[in-house]
């Protein structure tokens, strides 16, 4: 076939399109070369490092404190939880722990940063399937969260909250108010949620059997997150590691066997339910005391390796920390979920439409700088 | 299995490897060159059965390159980091892992555009991150770029 | 009684046409004069008409999406889509280089051209109608389906995979929607036994088609705005232009005025299904008459015919909206499965069946 007297076929009689770096449903500047056979995918390349910044190269030259904060700009829908990953590794490396206070508020935070993550991401779900509504519904209460988020650390988006030892404030004396009037009204909000799209017809047929990930794949692939558990890998680092005193919270890990768009959608779904449900445990029960554990000016880690992993809205984030005792660490490095989750992406994508390719994308749910760092 | 048994386990497979238990995890140095027959043992070995990579990277150590596997058994619930020392700094060369756990094709590729690691017998080696036509390997040490400044 | 005639639409157009007989007095004439009048109050009309549905479909899209919608220029925001027009006015038409660029050009103006000429044998209101052509039914059917080909001229002379793909879409959508969009028009054009649209509305004198409780009619409601929805394009089947999928569909290289030529003959495109859906089962302009009420009869009579017939095709509007806002997309294999192992054997088989009962005199 030819277009304008130009071919536009590969040898093999395929199209192929260019799907990315500037896409509407690629959410940030992923770029994937698909051959299309027809609508039908036949194969995918993604193509990355359009937003790579070298956070890892940075950190070499950044201080034990500064170098956590580069970490909001990698996965900016889990600032917090990436800051908290970075504050443990340090606080592993100089053997101390958060105070008591600090370690509840951080559960609560993270929470809170889940929850948003994934309103934001059952929004633009929507929006990639073709439905415009969801994703207004979902901004309204990342909105109210988001207020949260500006009142006790000042930022919306990348919060900078977490120290080596602690917080770097105390909490905002309406935190907790506001909290449980957003927690009710999200609560109330879910049932909408459920309306809206999860019984749809069209929503079922376009997600079901979708974009099918096996067990063993997921686990080879290294996926973590809703997207490996979609499949039925128990891969909640809050249950199997846990950290900042997950261990006191009741929560289930949300495990599903079919491994295709609809259990993904289902797991954060559920998700967001626990996670309303941990933040009600520990609301009206914050202890008092300091928010900060006494840490020295400039923070030196002994001579060693430093590996700690949390969960964040998207999978495993493991944080690698070497360090030759200096004041600056020799090298970091950072296992972000969405890089080994992407890499699974052709795998799921083999032999699907178009359409499906992008349920697929929003399912997985990819954040780009988290890939690229 | 804890780090005991799994040290005795590991020593079965291959008598020449040395530990180091200093760290959260146990260090297992493998030497490069049987780095892929050591993978596939304890990939496949009913008493490891290490199936889930979750970390690949490389330490660049300046006179030598440290490749850091963190592998952890979904079965058995134990972890250990393998470690291959790669002495030649010019030509660094491995056998690639992506035939033994897929996600190790992502990280090798990276881990080749940063560091300049030749993973023997990958199926697509490229670079991942930076442009295709870039000069130089930004992770290691040695690494010096026009428009770097001195802090 | 007097003052409601002279009001009337139908008496205007008479009056103008008794004028201009006094005026020029040669047939030929008036003729060319009244098709002016006609063409330029047409086109004023379809503008007005776009402005109105341009901000209802942002109002409505708000509404649902608890958000307030346009609400600066203008008292309620009604002149944002003027703004926005404006705008789109002054914007740079681009071009792209390997585009081909005579169908380029062309490709916009006939989506437009094809969608007015629908409007042609539409009853606006009683006895006001541009052309009452006897094959009404069958002209609407054929002039619309030409959209297709403005579609597929703009996607392959884009130069652009993604407006390809969108436009070979619409090909395979819009051609198999057609089917089930005329079969649906057929039940009702076998009940009432012509193609007129005047007689069409006239047979409904003593009852909407859609209420007069024929099964049949029903299934073919149904179908037929399914059906419609997915020949002009509109979410949830509005895969040539999927932005989540194709950024643009078939206009990803339009901008500017060409652009918004694509979305007027959109709006115009949704008040023509909407128009023909009301006229062939709502009645067109006939008011709302129930049986032996005479007090609420006479009443409804006092309103006048183009308020009914504008007001049912707005509710059409309306409904076809809401789909957009709330429904997610279709794969495109499913939705050609929809029509192809769904829609067109139900309207096959009840087609058959209102062929019975036209046959066997079951209606009424």
């Amino acid at each position: 076939m030819s277009l304008m007297g130009q071919d536009v076929l590969t040898e093999d009689g395929l199209f192929m399109v260019n799907i990315g770096p500037q896409h509407p449903s690629t959410h940030g500047v992923l770029h994937l070369k698909v051959w299309l056979d027809g609508e039908t995918i036949v194969k995918i390349q993604p193509h990355l490092g359009y937003i790579h910044r070298s956070i890892e190269k940075m950190s070499e030259n950044l201080s034990y404190r500064n170098f956590i904060f580069a970490t909001s700009r990698m996965d900016y829908l889990s600032a917090h939880i990436n800051n908290e990953a970075c504050a443990l590794t340090v606080e592993k490396g100089l053997g101390i722990q958060a105070t008591p206070r600090a370690k509840v508020i951080r559960i609560i935070m993270a929470e809170l940063t889940r929850l948003a993550s994934h309103q934001l991401w059952w929004g633009c779900t929507g929006l990639d399937l073709g439905a415009v509504t969801p994703f207004f519904y979902a901004f309204r209460d990342r909105e109210a969260i988001n207020g949260i988020m500006e009142e006790t650390c000042g930022a919306r988006l990348t919060m900078n909250y977490m120290v080596p030892g602690g917080v770097m404030y105390d909490l905002h004396p309406n935190f907790q108010k506001h909290t449980k009037d957003v927690m009710a009204s999200i609560k109330k909000n879910l049932a909408d949620y459920d309306n809206l799209l999860t019984g749809n017809v069209i929503f079922e047929m376009r997600t079901k059997g979708v974009g099918v990930l096996s067990k063993e794949d997921a686990i080879s692939f290294g996926c973590t997150g809703p997207t490996a558990r979609a499949s039925g890998v128990s891969c909640d680092i809050r249950k199997l590691f846990p950290y900042s005193g997950y261990e006191n919270v009741q929560f289930d890990e949300i495990l599903a066997t079919g491994g295709d768009c609809y259990d993904r959608y289902m797991c954060r779904m559920a998700e967001m339910r626990q996670s309303v449900n941990i933040i009600e445990q520990l609301i009206d029960t914050i202890p008092e005391g300091d928010f900060q554990e006494k840490t020295k000016a400039v923070i030196k880690l002994p001579k060693g390796e430093f590996y700690q992993r949390v969960e964040t809205a998207r999978g495993e984030l493991g944080v690698y920390i070497v360090s030759d005792g200096a004041a600056s660490p020799y090298r970091v490095k950072y296992r972000s979920p969405g890089f080994s989750n992407l890499s699974a992406l052709s795998q799921m994508a083999q032999g699907v439409k178009i359409g499906d390719l992008v349920a697929i994308m929003a399912t997985i749910d990819l954040v780009i700088p988290d890939i690229d760092r | 299995m804890n780090k005991e048994e799994l040290k005795i386990a590991i020593t079965e497979i291959l008598p020449e490897i040395t530990f180091d238990e200093t760290g959260e995890f146990l260090n297992v140095f493998v030497p490069a060159t049987s780095l892929l027959p050591f993978m596939n043992s304890i990939r496949s070995n009913n008493n490891f059965e290490m199936d889930y990579l979750f970390c690949l990277t490389c330490i660049d150590w300046k006179d030598h390159f440290m490749m850091v596997y963190h592998l952890h058994s979904k079965k058995h619930r134990h972890e250990f980091v393998v470690k291959a020392k790669l002495e030649n700094r010019e030509n660094p060369e491995i056998e690639s892992l992506s035939g033994i756990w897929k996600t190790a094709d992502f990280h090798e590729r990276e881990v080749f555009d940063l560091f300049g690691i030749n993973f023997l017998h990958h199926p697509d080696l490229r670079r991942i991150f930076m442009d295709d036509n870039w000069k130089g390997f930004p992770l290691r040490k040695d690494y010096m770029d026009e428009n770097m400044i001195e802090i | 009684m007097k003052t409601i005639f002279l009001i009337s639409l139908s008496s205007l157009a008479r009056h103008i046409h008794i004028w201009l007989e006094e005026l020029i007095g040669n047939p030929n004439g008036v003729y060319i004069t009244e098709m002016t009048i006609v063409g330029i109050s047409l086109i004023v009309f379809l503008v007005v008409l776009c402005f109105f549905l341009g901000y209802a479909e942002r109002k409505v899209a708000a509404f649902m999406q608890i958000r307030l919608g346009p609400n600066r220029v203008g008292p309620k925001g009604s002149l944002q889509i003027i703004a926005d027009t404006v705008k789109l006015l002054f914007k740079e038409g681009l071009t792209p280089t390997a585009a081909d660029k005579f169908l380029f050009h062309l490709a916009p103006l006939i989506m437009v051209i094809t969608a007015m000429l629908a409007l042609a044998p539409i009853a606006f209101a009683k006895d006001f109608q541009i052309f009452d052509i006897s094959i009404g039914v069958l002209y609407v059917a054929s002039v619309s389906s030409m959209a297709v080909i403005g579609i597929l001229m703009a996607g392959w002379s884009s130069y652009n995979k993604y407006s390809l793909l969108g436009a070979m879409r619409s090909g395979a959508q819009i051609v198999s929607y057609e089917l089930s969009v005329g079969l649906s028009l057929i039940s009702i054009v076998i009940l009432t036994g012509s193609l007129r649209m005047s007689d069409i509305v006239m047979s409904q004198s003593d009852g909407w088609w859609l209420f007069k409780g024929h099964i049949p009619i029903l299934i073919s409601f149904v179908i037929f705005i399914i059906a419609s929805t997915a020949e002009i394009n509109r979410a949830p089947f509005d895969l040539t232009e999927a932005e989540s999928e194709l950024t643009g569909g078939f206009h990803t290289e339009y901008s500017g005025m060409k652009f918004a030529m694509f979305l007027l003959s959109e709006y115009i495109n949704l008040f023509i299904v909407s128009a023909i859906a009301a006229t062939l089962f709502l009645g067109g302009w006939m008011p709302l008459h129930f049986g032996h009420w005479e007090g609420f009869n006479h009443v409804m009579d006092y309103i006048p015919s183009s308020i009914w017939f504008l007001g049912k095709t707005f509710i059409i509007i309306f409904i076809i909206m809401w789909f957009r806002w709330t429904f997610p997309r279709l794969r495109v294999d499913q939705l050609l499965n929809l029509e192809w192992k769904y829609l067109l054997p139900i309207s096959m088989v009840n087609i058959l069946v209102v062929t019975l009962m036209a046959i066997m005199g079951w209606h009424f």
